[in-house]
């Protein structure tokens, strides 16, 4: 099964409910392609929501990494929603979980934005 | 197995490794490991050896014994240096957006071999049985 992205608007912070694998190829382009359009056109506050994210792989930890670099040097913020275990532990275990803003209640998630 | 340089490979690699451990007797948090540790191996013999390179192949192959799950995949490609791989948790890799598939095999797996080939590396990848309960 391949990635599906939900847009949503939230008191001025885009969410992103992701669902399924981001894995090499398909899944982090879309989550790579996703990013860069919001920027494009503005949105530089994203929170992805990962409740609903069955795997990820060392290409899709990349492309969060990317994600996060992208929307920082454009001045907003990205952070993270609602991790499985799974992806909890892998971004434990290559110390990310350090770098992340993560959060696991979406209203605190979106008044901890700057904006 | 053989298989061509491509991602449907991966998946095929990804779902032979999920049948082997779950028919060995690896619980249910260690086999999403093992698969994500097998993936990880086909996506590097295809992405970095092979580079989707059509006129070269992957091999997998699986082997379960009385103490362990071994896992070979090899590619043709221009070879690899396990003692030269940046350390993607240094702080001045921490941000990079790849570099993590090896750091991870050789966290899921017991042990991880690298073995030249001509041309071609080939990575085993093992992981042990959880010695059985004292009585």
């Amino acid at each position: 099964m391949s990635m599906h992205v939900a847009t949503r608007q939230v008191d001025g912070i885009t969410i992103l409910d992701l669902s399924g694998r981001i894995t090499l190829g398909e899944g982090s382009v879309t989550l790579r392609d996703s990013v860069r359009d919001l920027l494009a056109k503005g949105s530089k506050n994203i929170l992805l929501n990962l409740g609903n994210i069955t795997y990820i792989d060392s290409s899709g930890i990349g492309e969060l990494v990317s994600a996060f670099t992208s929307v920082k040097n454009a001045g907003g913020e990205l952070k993270l929603l609602n991790l499985t275990k799974k992806v909890h532990d892998l971004l434990q275990i290559t110390k990310l979980y350090t770098v992340f803003d993560i959060k696991d209640d979406e209203a605190a998630a979106i008044g901890s934005f700057k904006k | 197995m053989t298989l061509d340089s491509s991602l449907a490979s991966v998946d095929k690699v990804e779902r032979t490794a999920e049948d082997f451990a779950a028919r060995a007797g690896f619980d249910e948090d260690t086999v999403p490991n093992i698969v994500m540790a097998v993936r990880e191996a086909a996506v590097n013999a295809i992405l970095h050896g092979n580079a989707y390179d059509t006129a070269k192949q992957i091999t997998a192959s699986f082997e379960t014994t009385a103490d362990s799950l071994i896992v070979r995949i090899a590619d043709q490609g221009p070879g690899l240096d396990p003692d030269n791989l940046p350390d993607p948790l240094a702080p001045e890799n921490i941000l990079r957006g790849s570099g993590r598939g090896i750091f991870l095999i050789r966290a899921f797996m017991d042990e991880v071999h690298f073995r030249k080939l001509h041309p071609g590396t080939e990575l085993t990848l093992i992981k042990h049985r959880a010695p059985a309960a004292p009585a």
